[in-house]
């Protein structure tokens, strides 16, 4: 009469090899690349790779071909495979003063030394579907316009160019501050240093900074930005090998930045300047990074002085909860079975039931 | 019965976590069995299944776990739920233990939502996947709150919503992952275990680990500490019970689970520990419904 639920691990064996069916597709459909996944769908490797945490194209590649497109499963094993990594060395900070530039645009000036470079950009694209592509058509190659840089030369940071001024705050280092905090080895606590905050917004899930950004620029946390200057392009990594105690480049990275400009007041102690928010992201994640910014930026109301009353200004509320792999795997464990925990429910509605019932029965006399 | 130990995945250590991540948690560990029932934060790591899914139990089970133990694994009671499956087979292929479903035969029995039926014996460790550790969570969202109020052992909001829901309800309307209060110190949650089982946590003489691998935290009850169910005097605590006995074995002792039979109001109950219902039935015992 009872069919107990048993058989769960031929089930599971079944359900992969369904999902391994499902993820090929038909056979006569040539299989993708990782190579084709690396270069046409750029993008979703730059994502994979910023949330993930790993600077690796084809590890990325490989996780989206795996996870069939689905960039938070793919985020997820990317995690997953970072945890079993070895650390080698620590590198240098990054100059991105020094990137060798392929997009930079600032939203302040109209002019500036370095000019302004648009680059690969989705913007001003009229966002009509090709039908060509789908037909397969071919793309003209770009000749090199005249004048441009053959190598890569320093573009100052428009920031710096305010500093000179004393117009915008000073992003030095505090040097009273430690090493700074790593959140994939020590848990999170708050109130969270500034590096330990960019650190979680770096790996935090797209679309909710870019929703928590937005409400900002609806009114919960006003920051008023502007985009003092967004950059994209190639880096060099250096390390500091013990054994010979001066850096050494070991390769570059592609790198998105956004230096966000907000207006400020003063308070008591500052005079009314700019201050800054900050946005890094890996390859081309542009959204990511000035999502980020803003919403580094709405974080530092305590630091500045500012009321804290919109949830994009609230630490514990933005830190907690921006993370996808935890949020994802959190929301999807509903999946699992809660019965032993519905039956004490359902026991005790009962109960409860039961109780109200006799008590709302009217007496025989 | 217990099963042998099997080939241990190629190219991962012992247990999937390298040494000194385990190193870290077993210093969690270890503070977390000195201060009973006290949060640890620890620098969870992320792990080959989902958070939500018993990484905190697996990362503490992995960092707990030599190649002599046998592993139980259990969800909902039983060693057959699908995830469970998943768990028990993490640890096959990356530790190469020998995994059991008897309750007795176990060294290690990592649990979701349920304490065995049979009692833990001196020297059995029992590791609770815990989903929110915070028992507090639900009166106050803040963590740096919350934390001050165990600092401080300031419980009183607790206390008002269980005599709020007294006043209510006639009852303390909680059913499950239902307050305790460790050692008389600090007030834990027993993880979505039901309140049915909560008096099974006190003074056991097995070690209780609770791993909470989203929100990184990791706390303990040490053999033989008392563990008290939060009550008033004149509403004190009760568990569970149920009209009628496992269908299959005839317990009328075990938390029972119910069973929808058809779409006319036919239900079964049957008892959630399945090892318990099988060993029962081979002594013997058998229900109404058993048979055919």
């Amino acid at each position: 009469m009872y069919v107990a639920v048993k058989g769960g691990e031929r089930a599971i064996d079944n359900a992969h090899r369904l999902l391994a069916e499902a993820r090929r597709g038909d056979p006569a459909t040539p299989e993708l690349s990782l190579d084709q996944i690396d270069q046409q769908l750029a993008l979703a490797v730059d994502r994979v790779m910023t949330e993930g945490s790993v600077y690796d194209r084809e590890l990325a590649a490989l996780a989206v071909k795996q996870a069939r497109g689905d960039l938070i499963e793919a985020i997820f094993l990317l995690r997953a495979y970072r945890t079993t990594l070895p650390r080698l060395a620590v590198t240098c900070p990054v100059d991105t003063a020094r990137m060798s530039v392929r997009r930079r645009i600032s939203a302040t000036f109209k002019d500036l030394p370095g000019g302004q470079v648009l680059g690969p950009t989705f913007d001003y694209t009229h966002r009509l579907l090709d039908f060509s592509l789908a037909a397969g058509g071919g793309v003209e190659p770009v000749d090199t316009p005249p004048g441009a840089p053959t190598a890569p030369t320093a573009t100052p940071k428009v920031a710096s160019l305010l500093a000179s001024e004393g117009l915008i705050e000073a992003d030095d280092a505090d040097p009273a501050a430690g090493p700074a905090g790593d959140l994939t080895r020590q848990p999170l606590t708050f109130p969270a240093g500034r590096e330990v905050r960019l650190q979680n917004l770096a790996r935090g899930d797209e679309g909710f900074l870019l929703s928590l950004a937005y409400s900002t620029q609806r009114g919960y946390g006003r920051s008023h930005p502007f985009a003092g200057e967004i950059r994209m392009g190639e880096v060099a990594i250096e390390i500091v090998p013990p054994e010979l105690g001066f850096p050494v480049e070991i390769g570059e990275i592609t790198l998105s930045e956004c230096e966000m400009v907000n207006q400020f007041k003063g308070s008591r102690t500052e005079p009314p300047q700019f201050t800054r928010g900050y946005g890094l992201s890996f390859g081309e994640a542009e959204r990511k990074a000035m999502a980020m910014a803003l919403v580094d930026r709405s974080l530092r109301a305590a630091e500045l002085g500012e009321e804290a009353t919109a949830p994009a200004q609230d630490g514990e509320f933005v830190l907690m909860h921006s993370d996808n792999v935890e949020a994802s795997g959190f929301l999807q464990h509903l999946k699992l079975p809660h019965y032993v925990d519905f039956q004490a429910e359902l026991v005790m509605v009962r109960q409860m039931r039961h109780d109200a019932m006799a008590a709302a029965e009217p007496g025989d006399g | 019965m217990a099963e042998a130990a099997t080939p241990v995945l190629d190219g991962y250590n012992f247990a999937y976590l390298d040494e000194q991540t385990k190193r870290m948690i077993r210093r969690a560990l270890l503070k977390a069995i000195a201060v009973p029932g006290y949060q640890v934060p620890f620098a969870s790591r992320e792990m080959p299944l989902p958070f939500g899914w018993g990484t905190g139990g697996i990362q503490v089970t992995a960092s707990i776990i030599g190649r002599d133990d046998t592993l139980k694994v259990i969800d909902q009671g039983a060693d057959d739920t699908t995830n469970a499956v998943s768990i028990r087979r993490f640890f096959a292929r990356t530790a190469g233990v020998a995994t059991t479903t008897r309750t007795p035969e176990a060294t290690v029995i990592q649990t979701r939502h349920r304490i065995p039926e049979t009692p833990l014996a001196a020297g059995q460790i029992i590791v609770y996947q815990v989903p929110i550790p915070e028992p507090l969570r639900w009166l106050e969202a803040r963590e740096t709150e919350t934390r001050r109020m165990h600092g401080l052992a300031d419980y009183g909001v607790m206390h008002v919503k269980l005599y709020e829901d007294i006043a209510q309800h006639g009852r303390i309307a909680t059913g499950y992952d239902y307050p305790v209060q460790v050692a008389g110190r600090y007030i834990m949650a027993p993880s979505p275990i039901p309140k049915f089982d909560n008096p099974k946590m006190d003074r056991s003489p097995a070690l209780q680990l609770f791993g909470a691998g989203r929100e990184k935290r990791i706390y303990a009850i040490p053999p033989h500490t008392p563990v008290k169910s939060l009550d008033f005097e004149d509403h004190p605590f009760a568990v569970e019970r149920w009209t009628r006995r496992c269908g299959l074995c005839g317990a009328g002792d075990s938390y029972l689970d119910e069973v929808v039979l058809d779409d006319a109001g036919g239900r079964m109950f049957v008892c959630s520990d399945t090892d318990y219902c099988a060993g029962r039935r081979a002594d013997g015992h058998t229900g109404e419904d058993a048979g055919e």
